[in-house]
């Protein structure tokens, strides 16, 4: 610590108000705008049709239409999209832990030749745009009969995303290597190290991968737009669509529903929130 | 057998689900549209041999060339704008004030919601009846233009709407002044360096890794540019045989998918999908080799 006169003698009444006050207003402003959205949502999903209607549009809703959201989860057949979103989202989450799980130690706990180029090629592969394959994939999946079907949207993520991979490997570094070689040394195969040893060591990187793979399910939108063709199999990303009749959209039930598809990644945000900070930076540095 | 040859061999095995991946779901599919952009196909029956057809048909044909230059148009704004609002709302996320971590939460948390949602709520945040942004906006004498409905705004008002998920990069951003060691500032500030002249000397050429780190990213999700466009198409007051007001949201990825599978043209939309790989491809190395010309890698 500097121990300097320089501060001592400043009046107080300038860093209060540079270091107290200043940054305080500057923050709650930019909250401010990023929230208005939201709240704009959730205002105009509690409004009365003739509330809607109104100019200038009403801030407060007065009375809240809290039947808006029971008519916006009758007026689609909200549950069994909502049902088909938790299917998605269950499957591509598992999917994208046991398999970066497994491919991360491989690029990480065991020496072999090629490792690192190998990887350097995985990683390249971000680079891909994922349209790129759209065409050609749903070519292939249409000549095995899995149009329409959530395998499109769940198989895939079973063999490996580069961002996961990349941050379970980044963790995995880190754990001392003499735990692996102990382990070898008392005659234990590869799959029980990872199985016993490393697997309990990993879970915070799986909880931060689960996490971003669930949040990524849960808001796909342009997957499930091209494999599923079948209304009971839509997920709410596609569903939601269903609030525009003939050539009018009922504003304020959509905005109910997006409240309530957008109120999940609130929540496992809220519970998680230290996950989703790690997930954002592991990868950060030096990436 | 040797240790070397059983690590090769366990490495591999462990790694197989990627290999396996990404032999089918990338490196043939994008062969298989090689194949592809060279035929006629409908979807149904056997693909017709038509050479180089497909390619010249895309020199010719307006739409291509429309997708191409609202593609561009948006990411050459999205991108360098998306990298100064991060790092606008890193430097906020970065005062030390007692609640900084409700402000970051707040922040950050519209980056990880829905898109899709975003985008029906953006609908209606600037719809000029029914909207919030229009209303503030002619309060305070600023005459709010249709951000949705004038082809001239809609891809601004997409690049706006970019912003809300600002907070994820300013995330990274945020480690990375945070890993620059607090005496760089201290001894700039004994030497007399104001903030400005301290973010200029100390921070930027500091934070240049993440700025490339961020660009590249943009880069990719600008080029693939999507959600936004067909959802506000959607809401349609616009009608739906463009994409948006005069095509002015027809974007690459759009038009890929709307000769895919609405026109279900798959050779010519196999030939598109050529063009944006060659294209991201050359892009991303551009951008990388003029990276060498500003990124400090150390402190």
């Amino acid at each position: 610590m500097r121990e300097g006169p320089g501060p001592v003698h400043h009046p107080a009444i300038g860093p209060l108000l540079g270091e107290r006050v200043l940054p305080r207003i500057i923050l709650v402003l930019m909250c401010l705008v990023y929230f208005a959205p939201f709240y704009w949502m959730v205002a105009t999903s509690l409004k009365t049709n003739e509330q809607l209607s109104a100019f200038p549009p009403g801030f407060w809703p007065n009375p809240f239409a809290w039947r808006n959201y029971a008519d916006a989860v009758s007026y689609i057949p909200f549950l069994r999209f909502f049902f088909n979103s938790l299917m998605l989202t269950a499957g591509a989450t598992v999917g994208a832990v046991i398999s970066n799980s497994l491919i991360a130690y491989g690029f990480s706990r065991i020496p072999w030749k090629g490792r690192e180029v190998l990887f350097y090629v995985a990683i390249a592969t971000v680079f891909i745009p994922f349209p790129v394959t759209l065409v050609a994939l749903f070519d292939i999946f249409a000549k095995l009969h899995w149009i329409n079907t959530f395998r499109p949207l769940i198989v895939p993520t079973f063999f490996g995303q580069a961002f996961y991979m990349f941050l379970i490997r980044q963790f995995l570094m880190g754990v001392p290597r003499e735990l692996s070689d102990a382990a070898r040394m008392d005659g234990a195969g590869e799959f029980s190290i990872f199985r016993l040893v490393i697997l309990p060591l990993m879970r915070p990187a799986i909880a931060v991968v689960a996490i971003f793979a669930a949040v990524n399910a849960w808001n796909d939108f342009l997957t499930p737009l091209i494999y599923l063709s079948d209304e009971s199999r839509y997920p709410l990303s596609i569903g939601l669509q269903f609030f525009k009749a003939e050539h009018t959209v009922s504003f304020t039930l959509l905005m109910a529903a997006s409240t309530l598809v957008v109120l999940p990644v609130v929540v496992l945000f809220l519970v998680f929130q230290r996950f989703f900070v790690e997930g954002v930076t592991v990868g950060a540095i030096k990436g | 057998m040797s240790t070397d040859r059983r690590n090769l061999r366990n490495g591999l095995l462990f790694i197989s689900p990627w290999l396996i991946g990404f032999a089918a779901f990338q490196v043939y599919p994008i062969l298989y549209s090689l194949r592809l952009s060279f035929t006629e196909y409908s979807g149904f029956g056997a693909w017709v041999d038509t050479g180089v057809q497909n390619y010249t048909r895309l020199l010719r044909d307006p739409l291509f060339w429309k997708a191409a230059y609202n593609t561009l148009y948006y990411t050459v704004l999205a991108v360098p704008i998306g990298v100064v609002v991060a790092i606008v709302l890193a430097l906020a996320m970065n005062q030390r004030v007692r609640e900084i971590s409700a402000y970051r939460a707040i922040l950050y948390l519209p980056s990880i919601l829905p898109l899709f949602a975003l985008s029906f709520v953006w609908v209606v945040f600037v719809n000029p009846r029914y909207g919030m942004l229009s209303y503030v906006l002619n309060v305070v004498g600023i005459p709010a233009p249709d951000w949705i409905g004038d082809p001239a705004w809609t891809k601004l008002s997409i690049v706006i709407l970019a912003q809300l998920g600002a907070g994820g990069p300013a995330l990274i951003f945020l480690a990375g002044i945070r890993a620059i060691p607090r005496d760089l500032f201290e001894s700039a500030q004994i030497d007399g360096a104001g903030p400005f002249r301290r973010f200029a000397a100390i921070t930027l050429p500091l934070i240049t890794p993440v700025i490339l780190y961020d660009v590249i990213l943009g880069l990719s999700l600008g080029l693939q540019v999507f959600t936004q466009a067909y959802i506000i198409t959607s809401t349609g007051a616009v009608g739906a045989s463009t994409a948006g007001p005069l095509n002015s949201l027809l974007f690459y990825v759009y038009y890929i998918y709307r000769t895919a599978f609405q026109y279900t043209e798959m050779g010519y939309a196999a030939a598109l999908v050529w063009v944006l790989f060659i294209v991201s491809l050359a892009l991303a190395l551009g951008v990388f080799r003029w990276a060498r010309s500003w990124v400090h890698y150390e402190i």
